[in-house]
């Protein structure tokens, strides 16, 4: 089964915009998904870069999927249904 | 702290931003005045009001606040471009950092002790007996509590029998360690600016996001952008982890963003923590039962104002800012001073001192490097003019100044300390005890921080303070032990 990669956006804007707060992803998801689910910190992904979209910060990529205003909740939901897609 | 309401700290930061861009911008005062129509343009979905037309009333009033006024005496006629002229030209920042969005606060429930669902519409109503204000009536054949007239006493919650009556949480009211924050007979909270200690733990706890911080974010800018003097940076040293980077690809980046020096607050720190000790020392010597620390802001502040008995215990030495802000001005007297701070109450402290011009919070600075697209993992590492210890950039973390202090002291040993992380109505108690006894049972040296687990648990953090502490770890590992030369 392939894995699921998630990647939390760690440029300045999205950290200030709050991905500092999505670093405890860390240790839910190896709770909950063991080694399906590989959860990673990156630098910038240029999201946030166009016109105003920081506000849409934080960005948090699930596979190839990108969350916008990203939180704990919503990156879980999208790795459920990844890992579905998987099954 | 900054993880229980993040939905409004994302607004406030959003808004702070695009401040800063409009003060970027060539027309400030008009891209000001469009804020709240740029966040919520015609047809935008309508995230937390009744409709868009109240959704922009809110931001505009966030807007005012982030200008840096109050939102009290409120004038709904004048726009924000004319807020944003007045900004420009005032000299001196507003004296109180606190202010209340009437408008957003509104939203929690004006009485504190509500009828539900559950109540039966008996026909004994001991409810109705048993208030003493006559603030119940029945409408529809239920119970209800008339806001005006309830004093919160409780009697009719005590005598339902269908335990239909309960007291709702007012977070603000909740989290005030000093009682200093309350709602009045409208519903509508207030500050008693004579109580409060500016701790900040009011914007940390509404959810409503209805505490507003004045921000001093365009006295700053306008500083920096007329360029006639220098303006220095000062950071607290709970900044470790608070952003992505080190502190050195830190100073760049500030550098980059309009500061014409950067300065590690640890560096005063290094100060008191050497102060501290000998003071420490002077006052075992002459029997005193025991000595608290004097570095938290807010701390001092509810000696000040609601604890004076405890003034005589605590030490006398200054802050870190307090030394920080001196040695620079001594350098450049003609330098604007800017604190970077994890927290409100160094505000209040900041204006007390003529040393410190202004105050600019973590997440001020934060939406700094946004509007102005600084990526700080990206700068170059640069280093201090002094580098400051390992004990002094630990100053921000629970049981950093105890622990600095008993590590310069001439007997360790003889250092006992006793660690308040937190000033809660609980460590209140806690202190007044203390004073009120004159003894804190098998300890001398009282480290007291108003935020839980020290300043890295300020209410303008960033991270979550787990990691942030992580990453101060590393940094205090790879720093030099405090010397002391006497």
């Amino acid at each position: 089964m392939a894995k699921v990669n998630v990647k939390i956006c760690m440029g300045t804007t999205c950290f200030v915009m709050g991905s500092s707060q999505l670093q405890d992803l860390v240790d839910i998801v190896k709770n909950r998904y063991g080694d399906d689910v590989e959860v990673s910190g990156s630098t910038c992904l240029n999201f946030c870069t166009n016109n105003s979209e920081y506000s849409k910060a934080p960005y948090v990529t699930v596979n190839d999927t990108v969350i916008q205003e990203a939180t704990i909740d919503k990156v879980l939901q999208e790795i459920d249904r990844k890992l579905k897609e998987n099954e | 702290m900054s993880n229980n309401n993040s939905q409004s700290i994302h607004l406030k930061k959003e808004i702070l931003a695009r401040i800063i861009e409009a003060f970027l911008s060539d027309n400030f005062e008009e891209n000001t005045r469009l804020i709240p129509y740029d966040m919520r343009p015609k047809g935008a979905e309508v995230p937390y009001r009744c409709c868009i037309y109240k959704e922009r009333a809110i931001l505009k009033e966030r807007v005012k606040a982030g200008l840096g006024f109050s939102l009290e005496e409120d004038d709904e006629t004048k726009l924000l471009s004319d807020y944003a002229k007045e900004a420009l030209e005032r000299e001196q920042p507003d004296e109180h950092p606190l202010t209340v969005l009437d408008a957003a606060c509104a939203g929690c429930v004006p009485s504190r002790i509500y009828v539900t669902d559950l109540c039966q519409g008996c026909v004994a109503r001991p409810c109705q007996s048993a208030c003493k204000f006559g603030a119940i009536e029945m409408v529809n054949g239920k119970s209800k509590i008339d806001g005006s007239k309830c004093k919160n006493c409780k009697m009719c919650m005590n005598a339902c029998p269908y335990n239909a009556i309960v007291k709702l949480a007012v977070p603000c009211e909740d989290a005030c360690p000093v009682g200093a924050i309350q709602k009045d007979s409208n519903g509508i909270t207030r500050i008693d600016y004579e109580q409060c200690i500016s701790c900040g733990k009011c914007v940390a706890a509404c959810p409503f996001g209805a505490v507003n911080e004045k921000s001093q974010i365009i006295d700053i800018l306008k500083h920096m952008k007329d360029d006639k003097k220098e303006v220095i940076a000062m950071f607290a040293p709970s900044i470790v982890g608070q952003l992505p980077g080190t502190i050195y690809q830190l100073k760049t980046a500030m550098e980059k963003a309009g500061f014409d020096r950067v300065y590690e607050v640890a560096q005063g720190a290094d100060i008191t923590t050497i102060n501290e000790a000998k003071e420490f020392e002077e006052r075992m010597e002459e029997g005193a039962p025991f000595m608290t620390t004097s570095c938290c802001a807010g701390y001092n502040q509810f000696i000040k104002k609601h604890l004076p008995e405890l003034k005589e215990f605590e030490s006398t030495t200054e802050t870190p800012l307090y030394y920080t802000a001196e040695l620079v001005k001594e350098k450049y007297p003609e330098a604007i001073t800017v604190f970077i701070s994890p927290c409100v109450a160094k505000r209040k402290e900041s204006m007390d001192n003529p040393n410190v011009d202004y105050v600019m919070t973590y997440e001020e600075l934060g939406a700094l490097f946004i509007a102005k697209r600084i990526e700080i993992a990206e700068c170059e590492e640069s280093k201090f003019e002094v580098e400051s210890s390992k004990q002094g950039r630990n100053f921000g973390n629970t049981t950093g100044v105890a622990e600095a202090v008993k590590s310069v002291a001439k007997n360790p040993e003889e250092v006992k300390p006793y660690i308040i992380s937190g000033l809660t109505k609980d460590t209140v108690k806690e202190l007044k005890k203390f004073t009120k006894d004159r003894s804190c049972p098998g300890c001398n040296l009282i480290e007291v921080m108003c935020c839980e687990g020290g300043c890295i648990g300020g209410n303008a953090t960033i991270n979550i303070p787990r990691v942030a502490r992580k990453q101060l770890k590393s940094l205090l590992d790879e720093s030099e032990d405090l010397k002391r030369n006497d």
